[in-house]
């Protein structure tokens, strides 16, 4: 209900309506959700994940563990939202979950009834027998209960951005303490950003009845806001720091959108900042604990503060008569709260001994009311029992600090036997400094005053000069508390005692679980489930290590302590990841020839980050039909390919040849200037990293082309070499892949169709096999390479990127001319297969030299890269050995079919090689194929058969040499 | 005390305080037969697999933690047998055969639940890797299917099929595949070893090892000397350090791996989905929570937390693949600490050293190899043989070249 | 995490590839035995502490760096110039 006269945060001149399940709610504009349900008197929002026990919000935060609903409609669907901390918006559409059929008649309560029979870890007990109903009946079951919301199943459609921020000083929190560090330190000229996942800064002084400077303490968190604003400081509100993580970088979620009913459709829902901070003030304040007490879950039973906050800043009561329940002095102040607002609060209960005069020194032991809070039961320290009837209460544990990101660089906090809490360790994470609540200073005094001191402290550490601040005046009284209580009931009553609300954790589980021999924290944890819900324990932790350090007869200290780890409340997938979805996940490279390409009709395949054209199709043509018409049309007259993805490495200086003697298995210091040569690499284990051509184009000028996958690793590697390894070497390199557009142009015309291209001559004595050199092409300055991975007579020509397309188009003319046309990557695989070259299906990374005949390409006369590794005995023996296969069936070869020896069952131990790379042959009429053969060199003319299960193929293929067409090579030279 | 129904039934009726502890917890002996460093996965299988298929039963399994508190208690949960080359084809393969039956013959719900495991591909080359991976499968008596696009979109509907940058073209479905309630297999483990007579010894930290003429003599702990005819390191995490206590130096790097857990939800995905081009992994646990993973952070690390780039990577590829999980919220992040070996598959060995033996290098495949590592080990510890399913796994095989390289990446460790 | 590349100034994680110890500066001879191969390419003291590392800095200056860092907190301390 709403309390005339309050509501610091709402304005009553703007009111709204949502909708909750079926019912349409009246709040106004800075309501939640859950006050604006509590100020309609619906304290019932959602059910526990375990027994699917009735629950109303237990806080007025992040850390609500009971009330999560479901917001918005179709593909926007939203789960597990806390109704604590989402605004009232108007028409928004709001639904609890995890109840059939209704909230208020949920039909798997009767979970509730068996609880004796599910409690801590049950389910490691049963559902053995029989064994098939594990997966057929219980698991399914169980899955069905299991979970809380639902998503919509369709592709997420809220816009998410990410961004990064940097700056000197990242306060977080915006409360007293951050207010103050953030003014200290902009005071003293430093690049502040100030986050609080509030909508509105202050902290605890938007939700309680207290005076700084002479007026309220949200009125002087607003004009400390103001004046923070004009010096230049970040103000993000709405933001909460998700996680601390190495080197002062931090984590952080903006919830951008979610406030207004109505946003732009160009603002994201969230923003998902990466904040690099050289220093942080974290000034996160405190959480409440609840008590464990007998059936403490009822809607209706919340924390203390959680009642002073909906009062105070949103006018509402969660009951008319209110009980308190304290082991804490602020249980007191919301006593007098809400007396001061008119409420009637029947009972104060404290069971310290110096408890004021005014309170019931006893404890609560029993609670009725299935849907909502209607009496309690006392027991005073006499020893008296008595009902009183009250529909809420107000329950205060004591606090924790706030220390979560303290801990997430591993660091554990400390028990502080005076405070009876958990204190940050100092110098959990580096350049972080903590302040006010957080650490453990609970007086509005204290924590004004330690968050400018722990901005000073930060801006020493920054070699920033600073004035201290003036600090304004406040109340000075920190609430006394004692350590986190489990009140037992009286003897036999049977009762419940919730720690874990979401995860319905009870006393009794923790109990269950140090008897079981789980007395270590985490198992205690992992066995009951506690804190490892959407809450990740925020309001339960430190009493249910209470509760497993008096079972297990340790103190709290010694007892430790879970750890918090990032991130510090939940974060969407889609805020973590925005931006990869469609097509965003990878850059995509393309080449001149793309636009030209795709018009064309040639799909587009992925390779290492670039698209490469797969086949070229006339007409209806399938892929098999293109290829085989573009493979054999190389053959028989000319055809056309874009190059421009090949890794191309500019070499220069005096120590290049040198460079490259050491990086290749083979001798290029050898080769002349205006000589292209095939190179071999290896990694320095031994196994072959990747294979091209280079070309000398001067004496101290190379150019290395790499595989288009392998681009960036060769690249890494020629810096390491040059840099770590061979810095006696003068050479510079780059990388110039994107600043040639380069083409192969291949087959018996090729020459005449270069030759009508380029202003130099073009013949066997200026460009025989292997040449290369500058050419002039249409008055561009040009490459030209006479290097053929077809094997027929074959040019790669290259021009500056801008002449791309056009060349492309010019080519493509040409040839089309001469009887030919443009060829794909399934064409240009044929061509190569029947060569028996080599690409990454063959040195995948587990190849050696040896085993694909290369061996001798190893120069005995120099030491190279993975020379030593690789001749290690099980790299030269008996192994799989690169080969050719044929069809002798004239069925298909399939690529990743086993080889076994005929006779022999196809079996792992039977194994003989696979097959790597097959087409259909149109040169020679038939499925051919390069495959790893075990010791396959000496067994040219076997017939081996081939298994694919996967694929259902089972044939035979006869053994045969690697190049199959054309093996003396002079259909390339001639 | 054994576990059913009926025992739950009777503990509920008289308030459950008649529960018995599922280990004991044993003063250290001043000598045994066999002691176990390390109180992991791999360490309790292989105290179980002692005792119950070797009769060996005077055997510690020291632990300077909690049980199950390394890897075993942090990973996302997969349990497989679709590895490609031989050496791990058959270990996973006998792996696989001892998580069928393993709550039975544990007494322990450790709720393997074989879901299925779909390895996506995005491209001919892919497909055809996987093919050759298939074949292995199933010639070592595995299982898998090549499935195409369409069958694909009807097994798992909840994917990005048409992705503009990577869309699925097909996977190889290994239905064998799944996952297990990860505690649960250390509790179980751990039960079991102790029902057999094991002493499972918490909180004691092994600070040296003792050999004498060539031989191991026992261990330094924490809590005092302890005499062993044999010592076997089994402390995936640490291996480098217990190993140096013995002068030997690991062909090991350690690095860190997260993994992630969403709230918990209604259920979506209904099997364990990879996608090869993000390195990323999900499944569903029992719970509702979304739990999933992607490649290491790359640096070597003994710090069990990672760091956002690799955690931004992982949620952008989840989103790549399936965006219906774009408005699941991650609860929870965590790191664990990998044995990276230089060719990514583990290290089953004796060691120069009598009675001295090593189990580590598990990379990141650790959990599912857990009954397959214990087996293997307790049968090299036992009878001095290498059981044939882990021969392959041998510690001089980097400096012979008899590599078992699946990623095909080479020697740099963190490649794997 | 953060790095400070001597030529770029503190810059994001991201930006850099990760090798690993700095013993790959040290590449034995070609005539060095097995044994020394072996070491060099596989065997890691791999120090819970700190340690020297090869980090590039590939998406800056391409400089490979050699990192001396905890691998315990990952506090860096020193970053250089591979040699």
């Amino acid at each position: 209900m709403r309390v005339p006269g309050y509501g610091l945060m709402i304005d009553r001149d703007a009111p709204l309506k949502f909708r909750f399940d079926d019912t349409w709610v009246n709040g106004f504009e800075g309501d939640t959700v859950a006050s604006a349900l509590l100020g309609s008197g619906i304290r019932l929002m959602g059910r526990s994940f375990k027994y699917h026990r009735p629950r109303g919000p237990l806080t007025a935060d992040s850390a609500e563990p009971n009330a999560l609903i479901t917001t918005h409609d179709g593909a926007r669907r939203i789960p597990n939202i806390r109704a604590t901390v989402q605004p009232a918006l108007h028409g928004l559409r709001t639904r609890s979950q995890n109840a059939w059929p209704s909230l208020a008649i949920d039909a798997l309560e009767v979970n509730d009834l068996a609880a004796p029979f599910l409690g801590a870890g049950f389910y490691y007990k049963t559902f053995m027998w029989p064994k098939a109903a594990w997966e057929k009946l219980y698991e399914p079951a169980i899955r069905r209960a299991a979970g809380l919301g639902a998503l919509s199943g369709e592709a997420d459609p809220w816009r998410q951005e990410k961004a990064f921020a940097h700056c000197d000083l990242l306060v977080v929190g915006g409360g007293p303490a951050g207010l103050m560090a953030a003014l200290q330190a902009a005071e003293a000229g430093t690049d502040v950003i100030l986050a609080d996942e509030d909508e509105i800064l202050g902290g605890r002084l938007t939700r309680e009845a207290e005076q700084i400077d002479g007026r309220p303490g949200h009125v002087w968190a607003a004009e400390t806001v103001t004046r923070l604003t004009a010096l230049g400081v970040r103000i993000m509100p709405r933001t909460t720091v998700t996680g601390a993580y190495d080197g002062g970088t931090y984590g952080a979620l903006e919830r951008v959108s979610h406030h207004i009913a109505d946003p732009h459709p160009d603002l994201p829902h969230d923003c998902f900042w990466r904040i690099a901070a050289r220093a942080c003030v974290l000034a996160s304040g405190a959480l409440e604990r609840h008590i464990a007490f007998p059936m403490n879950d009822r809607p209706g039973i919340l924390l203390a503060s959680a009642v002073r906050a909906y009062l105070h800043r949103w006018g509402v009561a969660p009951g008319r008569r209110i009980a308190v329940f304290t082991t804490c002095d602020d249980g007191h102040r919301t006593a007098a709260d809400l007396r001061a607002a008119g409420i009637e609060v029947p009972a104060v209960i404290d069971p310290r001994a110096d408890a004021p005069d005014d309170a019931i020194r006893g404890e609560v032991v029993a609670t009725r009311g299935r849907l909502g809070l209607k009496r309690i039961e006392i027991r005073t320290s006499g020893g008296g029992r008595r009902w009183v009837d009250c529909d809420a209460l107000a329950v205060s544990g004591g606090w924790n600090p706030t220390l979560h990101l303290t801990c997430h660089l591993g660091a554990r906090p400390v028990w502080d036997e005076n405070l009876a809490t958990f204190l940050p360790k100092a110098g959990a994470v580096p350049g972080m400094t903590v302040a006010g609540a957080a650490a453990g200073l609970f007086s509005t005094t204290q924590t004004l005053e330690s968050g400018a001191a722990k901005a000073r402290q930060a801006l020493d550490g920054l070699g920033r000069r600073h004035q201290p601040v003036t600090l304004p005046d406040a109340r000075s009284e920190a609430a006394r508390q004692i350590a986190p209580l489990d009140v037992r009931a009286p003897k036999g009553v049977r009762h419940r005692a919730w720690l874990d609300f979401q995860n319905d954790v009870t006393t009794k589980d923790v109990r269950q679980a140090a008897q079981e021999n789980f007395a270590s924290v985490e198992h205690m944890k992992r066995y009951t489930t506690q804190g490892m819900a959407t809450d990740q324990g925020k309001t339960s932790n430190v009493a249910a290590l209470a509760v497993l350090a008096d079972a297990t007869g340790r103190g709290i200290p010694e007892t430790g302590t879970t750890t918090f780890r990032p991130p510090f409340s939940p974060v969407p997938i889609s805020a973590m990841g925005a931006g990869a979805e469609g097509a965003g996940f990878a850059p995509e490279r393309f080449t001149t020839s793309d636009p030209a390409m795709r018009k064309a009709g040639a799909p587009m395949i992925e390779t290492g980050l670039w698209y490469r054209p797969g086949w070229f199709p006339q007409g209806s043509e399938d892929w098999r039909a293109a290829c085989t018409r573009e493979a054999a049309m190389v053959r028989a007259t000319v055809g056309v390919a874009d190059v421009s993805t090949l890794g191309k490495i500019d070499i220069q200086g005096p120590g290049a040849a040198a460079l490259l003697d050491f990086v290749y298995t083979n001798t290029f210091s050898t080769l002349k200037q205006g000589r292209v040569r095939y190179g071999l690499m290896l990694r320095e284990d031994g196994h072959v990293m990747d294979d091209g051509t280079t070309a000398r184009l001067g004496p101290e000028h190379f150019v290395m082309t790499t595989t288009t996958a392998a681009a960036g690793q060769v690249m890494r590697h020629l810096e390491f070499v040059t840099q770590c390894l061979r810095p006696d070497l003068d050479v510079a390199l780059i990388s110039t892949t994107e600043q040639w557009a380069q083409f192969s142009v291949a087959g018996p015309h090729a020459r005449t169709l270069i030759q009508s291209l380029v202003a130099e001559p073009v013949t066997d004595e200026t460009f025989p096999f292997m040449a290369c050199g500058a050419v002039t092409v249409a008055g561009i300055a040009g490459r030209l390479f006479r290097i053929s991975f077809s094997g027929e007579h074959a040019y790669e020509i290259a021009v500056p990127s801008r002449y791309g397309a056009h060349l492309w188009r010019d080519l493509l003319a040409r040839a089309e001319a001469l009887g030919g046309g443009p060829y794909g990557m399934e064409a240009l695989n044929v061509l190569r297969i029947e060569k028996g070259f080599v690409t990454h299906s063959e040195i995948t990374g587990r190849v050696t030299a040896f085993d694909i005949g290369m061996d001798r390409m190893i120069s005995a006369k120099k030491d190279c890269i993975g020379k030593a590794a690789s001749r290690r005995p099980a790299l030269l023996a008996h192994r799989e050995e690169l080969v050719g296969l044929r069809s002798a069936s004239g069925a298909q070869i399939t690529a990743g079919a086993h080889l076994y020896n005929q006779g022999t069952r196809p079996d792992a131990e039977n194994d003989q090689g696979y097959v790597t790379s097959p087409c259909y042959s149109p040169a020679l009429g038939t499925y051919i194929a390069l495959g790893f053969l075990r010791d396959g060199r000496a067994r040219m003319g076997e017939t081996v058969r081939m298994v694919d299960r996967v694929r259902g193929q089972d044939t035979l293929v006869e053994i045969v040499a690697p190049v199959q067409v054309d093996p003396e090579g002079g259909r390339a030279r001639g | 005390m054994r576990f059913n129904l009926l025992e739950i039934v009777r503990q509920g009726l008289s308030g459950n305080a008649g529960w018995q502890p599922h280990w004991r917890a044993p003063d250290p002996k001043p000598e045994y037969d066999v002691v176990i460093v390390g109180g992991g996965g791999h360490g309790l299988a292989t105290a179980y697999y002692l005792a119950k298929e070797h009769g060996i039963t005077n055997v510690a399994v020291l632990e300077k933690g909690y049980l199950g508190g390394g890897n075993v208690g942090r990973n996302t949960t997969i349990v497989r047998a679709n590895y490609g080359l031989p050496g791990n084809s058959e270990f996973y393969s006998h792996s696989l055969k001892l998580w069928e039956g393993l709550e039975q013959d544990l007494n322990y719900n450790a709720m393997m639940s074989q879901r299925g495991v779909y390895n996506l591909y995005h491209s001919d080359g892919q497909r055809d890797a996987y093919a050759r991976r298939g074949n292995q499968m199933i010639s070592q008596g595995d299982d898998a299917q090549l499935l195409d696009r369409a069958a694909v979109r009807r097994h798992l509907p909840c994917l990005d099929h048409d992705n503009a940058r990577f869309p699925v073209l097909g996977a190889l479905y290994h239905p064998r595949g799944g996952t297990a309630r990860h505690d649960a297999v250390a509790w179980g483990f751990a039960r079991g070893a102790d029902q057999r007579g094991v002493d499972l010894i918490q909180n004691c930290e092994v600070t040296g090892i003792d050999i004498d003429g060539g031989r191991v003599r026992g261990v330094q702990t924490s809590r005092g000397a302890i005499r062993a005819r044999k010592v076997a390191l089994v402390t995936a995490g640490r291996s480098s350090q217990t190993a140096a206590m013995a002068g030997l130096r690991l062909p090991i790097e350690s690095h860190v791996l997260q993994a992630f857990v969403t709230e918990g939800l209604k259920p979506l995905i209904d099997s364990v989905v990879t996608f090869g081009m993000g390195h990323f992994y999900i499944s569903q646990s029992d719970k509702g929570g979304l739990v999933f993973g992607g490649d290491l952070d790359f640096y070597a690390s003994y710090a069990a937390r990672g760091n956002l780039p690799m955690a931004e990577h992982v949620m952008e590829a989840g989103m790549a693949l399936m965006p219906m999980i774009g408005q699941a919220k991650v609860l929870r992040s965590w790191g664990g600490i990998m044995d990276m070996t230089p060719d990514g598959s583990p290290i089953i060995d004796k060691t120069d050293i009598g009675g001295l033996y090593l189990d580590c290098g598990w990379c990141y495949g650790g959990f599912k190899a857990v009954p397959g590592s214990g087996f293997s080990l307790a049968h090299l510890i036992a009878t001095d043989t290498h059981h044939a399913p882990a021969a392959r796994f041998r510690l001089d095989r980097f400096a012979t070249g008899a590599l078992i390289d699946e990623e095909a990446t080479g020697s740099q460790h963190n490649l794997h | 995490m953060r790095l400070t590349c001597p030529l770029c100034g503190d810059r994001d994680r991201r930006e850099f590839y990760y090798m690993g110890h700095a013993t790959y500066l040290d590449r034995p001879a070609a005539d060095a035995p097995a044994e020394a191969w072996d070491a060099y390419l596989h065997l890691r003291e791999n120090p819970c502490g700190p340690t020297h590392d090869l980090w590039q800095h590939e998406a800056g200056c391409g400089a490979w760096l050699r990192v001396t860092r905890d691998t315990a907190t990952h506090e860096i301390t020193a970053v250089e110039l591979a040699r």
